[in-house]
């Protein structure tokens, strides 16, 4: 393999570099980005950054000395892909030859299907789309964030503690409730209130008015600025007319190669696969620290190592006021959840359970008991046949 | 080797201990303390630590 093409230049693309070369390969390697930046993180978008000032330098990445040599294209999204013939087609029409991919393309946020209020519409995925919210969230600045999942509920905190006026609307009973449960989903959305935030739950937008939004139940919210947080969908079109399946992101075997192409892998938020540790189940893992782990398996896929079961166990963390939530495993997949110590108001482990095994543990708080909580889960790993 | 923790940016995540427990630790308090001029044997596992510091505050020379 003499030139492997990385298409995505965030953190799976540049974890898959840093990879490939600690796996040993010395041959080319050309990362191609949508985005006109170098590779950077994004968590800091709807926390630290947001609250402070929206810059490349404060987000990011450090590079690996072993990846200086990597060509990054940036600017120019790849348009189309022709595996069997190994040609990428960009956008700006060029083409060029691979012999081995790495799909490391995530996600694009969701829109809200209604026409209006473009002014005032805005998403947090991307740098650029920080930076245009960042001098929207004024002191007093109406703004109705739509979606409590983990983005729309950071913003909001993030939007408050700047002195906004927040409203989160959001289908679901409770903020955040797939990954948390409603009890510490009530919990979470008792601590916004603390603060003032206010919540329509049970209900969604009907429209886009001049001067904010109509609600499902006819109450019309003024607002300044909203904020889509209802999800994202995999950026997988350019991969189309292969034969893949693409149903929900790119789907792969347990060791990350897309399924019937030997010298495709796919790494971070786009790729769906299977995790043993749990099920036969191929599933998207939207957590930051999967491109890392997929990247490190990915790598050594492409280089034909094989490594045994791929089994990584998923963390993922968000901060909201003075309050970090921790999670390991899969807390989503468990529908017995109990408080295992503390209690809700102060700091507690909410423990999520499957078949009576503890699949998943969300921490508020308690960063103490983090080790061992995260040595249990990863210790715990079911025969494999 | 090296290693610099920007202690402004560090928010005691802790994830840097987890890959290195050599070099990175948190205290009782639960804040991060580590070892500046660790041993160049560690240089896989301070890197990896780098690499998941959430808020990528850890610099390797
Ligand atoms: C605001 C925000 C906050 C987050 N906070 C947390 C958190 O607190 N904790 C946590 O665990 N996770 C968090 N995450 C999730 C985490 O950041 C993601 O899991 C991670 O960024 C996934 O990386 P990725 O490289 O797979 O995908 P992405 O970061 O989405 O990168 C994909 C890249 O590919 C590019 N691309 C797409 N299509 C093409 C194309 N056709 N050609 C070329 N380039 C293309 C895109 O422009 C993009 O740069 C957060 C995410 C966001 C957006
Ligand atoms: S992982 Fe990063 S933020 Fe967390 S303790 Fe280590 S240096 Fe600090």
């Amino acid at each position: 393999m003499d030139r492997v093409v990385i298409v995505g230049a965030s953190m799976g693309g540049l974890r898959a570099a840093e990879q490939l070369r600690a796996a040993g390969y010395e041959g080319e390697l050309i990362a191609i980005g949508d985005e006109p930046h170098m590779p950077y993180n994004r968590p800091p978008l709807s926390k630290e950054v947001l609250a402070a000032e929206v810059t490349h330098a404060a987000v990011a990445f450090r590079l690996r000395d072993s990846v200086a040599d990597v060509t990054w294209r940036l600017g120019t999204p790849v348009a189309a892909a022709d595996l069997d013939a190994g040609e990428l087609t960009l956008a700006d029409g060029s083409t060029l030859a691979c012999d081995g991919l790495v799909v490391a393309t995530g996600l694009r946020p969701r829109r809200l299907p209604l026409p209006g209020g473009e002014d005032r519409r805005h998403v947090v995925r991307t740098l650029d789309d920080a930076a245009r919210l960042r001098p929207c969230l004024t002191p007093g600045a109406r703004v109705v964030v739509v979606g409590a999942g983990f983005v729309g509920c950071e913003v909001a905190a993030t939007a408050r503690t700047l002195g906004a006026e927040v409203t989160v609307v959001a289908p679901e009973t409770e903020p955040m409730l797939r990954p948390l449960g409603p009890e510490l989903g009530a919990a979470l959305r008792a601590r916004h209130e603390a603060r003032g935030v206010t919540f329509h739950l049970g209900a969604t937008v009907r429209a886009f008015t001049d001067t904010g939004v109509t609600l499902s139940s006819g109450a019309d919210l003024a607002a300044d600025v909203v904020v889509e947080a209802v999800g994202s969908t995999p950026r997988t079109e350019w991969l189309e007319g292969n034969g893949l399946d693409l149903s929900d992101g790119v789907l792969c075997d347990g060791t990350l190669r897309v399924e019937g192409r030997p010298n495709v892998v796919a790494v971070g938020d786009v790729a769906r696969f299977p995790n043993p540790r749990y099920d036969d189940v191929p599933r998207r893992v939207e957590h930051w620290s999967i491109p890392t782990d997929t990247a490190k398996r990915a790598a050594r896929t492409l280089l034909g190592e094989d490594g045994g079961p791929f089994l990584p166990l998923p963390s993922f963390w968000s901060d909201q006021y003075d309050l970090r939530l921790q999670s390991f495993g899969a807390p989503a997949l468990g529908e017995d959840v109990r408080v295992l110590e503390g209690d809700l108001e102060t700091e507690a482990v909410v423990g999520h359970h499957r078949d009576g095994r503890l699949v998943g543990v969300v921490m508020l708080g308690m960063a103490r008991r983090m080790a061992h909580y995260r040595g249990r889960l990863l210790d715990d790993v079911p025969a494999l046949t | 080797m090296k290693v610099i923790v920007d202690m402004d940016r560090c928010q005691d995540h802790g994830q840097c201990v987890f890959s290195a427990p050599e070099v990175f630790r948190l205290d009782d308090a639960g804040h991060l303390v580590y070892e500046a001029d660790p041993d160049e044997s560690l240089r896989d596992a301070v890197e990896e630590a780098a690499d998941v510091c959430p808020l990528q505050a850890i610099t390797v020379g």
